[in-house]
């Protein structure tokens, strides 16, 4: 008995190690504390906390806040914060699950053509339909069927073309018709020229003002999809052998792909759809964590959802204080901020990924 | 007890049948090594019986239609040993071999006690305990191979198929290697079905040769029966001499 605990112990996985997990989850607590406080009125960490626990039913706990500080933070703020972090979340997670589906290291989720089409879809709600109807309930409608539809059908095109080298056949069906339906994008955008600022801001992608009602509705989304990624995460492992010894192993690799495609896209098409296309988040998470911790996808996957919402967080803190009362879109802010982070990380610990 | 039964095997890749109505059975027990030259079809043989390619005709794995298995029966029963295997570098050798394992949990399971256990008495086997940490990306060449035939072993099949084990190995490796999966053999009554481009080595460990030639199997028998000169000249187009030494055979090349 003493021997079998003794070898069972030496098979060691690493999943999420208790080190990092302590360190990724404090990394998100420091960004959610940082994206309630900031702003442009004055609110301390503690009174928002004993807001909260009156708004929890503690006894003897009141909030030290007047109506319109509850206001900004119980309405504006908290559920800000929480968006940027469903969305952060998605996206990287779904970033890390494209990487090892598609045995590329530069797969993010809008691979298959999510965004392209979710451009399409945007574009022509803001370009054609009436005012009344345009705006902010139309537009995440339009921005997810566009973005459903390029995805199936370039599922279906790499599915009819493609036998045996099928991930890099899908890969390619992507980027035909992601060029297709940017193309159609720019075309509209260019006969509507009075729609191009607001066609333009949505496509660098924000944080929209909207309370409760967008993180309500991209919660399901955000939940069913993380957890099927993160039931399925000891697979991705085996994807990352490749199709041919993953099936060699009695994975059926075309239904665990699709399965895990459909996962991630649903998700990133719902995150697009609320925020508009945030780049680099889905690339420069998982594989700064890749760099930093070097571990298997049964840890990066989990992972990448945790410091994903920290990072987007802290980005949207960044977009909506540094030019205040303006705000920097918060794919400029990903991008600015996360490229340079992301050279740091290659060229000091590039050596060990 | 038949391992491997082959009735009129046939693939066609790109309208070629590059694997030509080949029937063939394999003992229980038994070391078989594949022959043939370049684009004879003995990667696509080896992939038809792992059931990874479309195929015609009839592959049955212990009596058992392997048609009639779903994936995870079929990883069960055989094993596969590519000749090229992916490893990804930031893998631990003991998350690798614990791969190996898949064919026997379902796909949102997890790795239990046992599964551990099997993982380790095949590191062992292979002497990689001291490696178990180290991730795929440091090893040497032959420690990665090691790690590869530690992992089909974790997958207990009684069936491995090899395709060229030895390719990416020095001399002394390709011995070592060779040794332990006779050795293997022997103890845990492995049968082993190997495609093997040195005629010497498959000479010195196989007990049954089978010569593949486009896409068909042209000579099937104990090593002194199929390595003979005259079928090395006619199949490889080669100009060799067939010596034997110490009991057994060796393949020298020769300059005419």
């Amino acid at each position: 008995m003493e021997a079998a605990a003794a070898t069972a112990r030496a098979i060691r996985v690493r999943g999420v190690t208790p080190g990092w997990a302590v360190a990724a989850v404090a990394f998100l607590a420091v960004a959610l504390v940082v994206g309630v406080v900031a702003g442009p009125v004055h609110i301390g960490v503690g009174d928002v906390l004993r807001s909260l626990g009156e708004k929890l039913g503690i006894p003897g706990v009141t909030s030290p806040l007047d109506a319109t500080q509850e206001s900004i933070v119980w309405d504006l703020r908290v559920p800000r914060v929480l968006l940027a972090g469903l969305v952060g979340g998605m996206l990287a997670i779904a970033g890390a699950t494209y990487q090892g589906v598609f045995h590329n290291p530069l797969a993010d989720p809008y691979l298959l053509g999510v965004a392209a089409g979710a451009g399409l879809g945007a574009t022509l709600s803001i370009a054609y339909l009436p005012d009344a109807l345009a705006g902010r309930h139309v537009l995440p409608v339009a921005a997810f069927a566009g973005a459903s539809i390029a995805v199936v059908l370039a599922y279906a095109i790499g599915r009819a073309a493609g036998r045996e080298r099928d991930a890099a056949t899908l890969v390619l069906a992507g980027v035909t018709v992601a060029s297709f339906f940017t193309a159609l994008q720019t075309f509209v955008q260019q006969q509507n020229a009075d729609t191009l600022q607001e066609v333009t801001s949505w496509i660098l992608g924000s944080l929209p003002n909207t309370g409760w009602s967008d993180v309500v509705a991209l919660t399901p989304y955000v939940l069913v999809a993380t957890a099927v990624i993160v039931a399925m995460r000891r697979v991705v492992d085996v994807l990352s052998l490749g199709d041919l010894e993953a099936a060699s192993l009695g994975v059926d690799v075309r239904r665990t792909r699709l399965t895990l495609v459909v996962a991630a896209t649903v998700g990133t098409a719902a995150a697009v759809a609320v925020c508009g296309l945030i780049a680099f988040v889905g690339i420069i998470v998982p594989h700064a964590i890749r760099l930093v911790a070097g571990t298997s996808y049964r840890g990066l996957l989990p992972l990448s959802f945790v410091v994903g919402a920290g990072f987007l967080i802290l980005a949207d803190v960044v977009a909506r204080t540094a030019l205040a009362p303006a705000e920097v879109p918060i794919g400029v802010i990903t991008a600015l901020f996360g490229a340079p982070f992301f050279a740091f990380v290659l060229r000091t610990r590039g050596g060990r990924a | 007890m038949t391992a491997i039964g082959l009735h009129g095997v046939t693939v066609e890749l790109g309208g070629r049948a590059v694997v030509d109505r080949v029937s063939a059975s394999v003992e229980r027990g038994e070391w078989v090594a594949l022959i043939g030259p370049n684009g004879a079809g003995k990667t696509t043989l080896l992939r038809a019986i792992a059931g990874l390619l479309p195929h015609d005709g009839r592959v049955s794995l212990f009596g058992r239609d392997a048609a009639t298995l779903d994936r995870r029966e079929r990883a069960r029963l055989l094993a596969v040993v590519p000749q090229t295997p992916e490893t990804p570098p930031w893998l631990t050798v003991a998350e690798y071999v614990l791969m190996g394992r898949t064919p026997h949990l379902g796909p949102l399971a997890r790795e239990g006690a046992a599964d551990r256990d099997a993982a380790w008495h095949a590191l062992e086997r292979l002497e990689l305990e001291e490696l178990a940490e180290r991730q795929l990306g440091t090893l040497s060449g032959g420690e990665r191979q090691r790690a590869v035939v530690a992992r089909a072993l974790a997958q207990e099949a009684s069936i491995v198929l090899l395709d060229e084990p030895t390719a990416a190995l020095d001399i002394g490796h390709q011995q070592q290697a060779l040794e332990l999966l006779d050795g293997l053999r022997e103890r845990q009554g492995l049968t082993l079905v190997a495609a093997m481009h040195d005629l010497t080595l498959a000479a010195q460990y196989a007990d049954r040769v089978l010569l593949l030639s486009r896409g068909r199997i042209v000579a099937d028998g104990t090593p002194g029966e199929v390595l003979t000169e005259d079928a090395l000249a006619e199949h490889y187009g080669a100009t060799v001499r067939v010596v034997t030494v110490d009991d057994r055979l060796a393949v020298l090349p020769t300059r005419g």
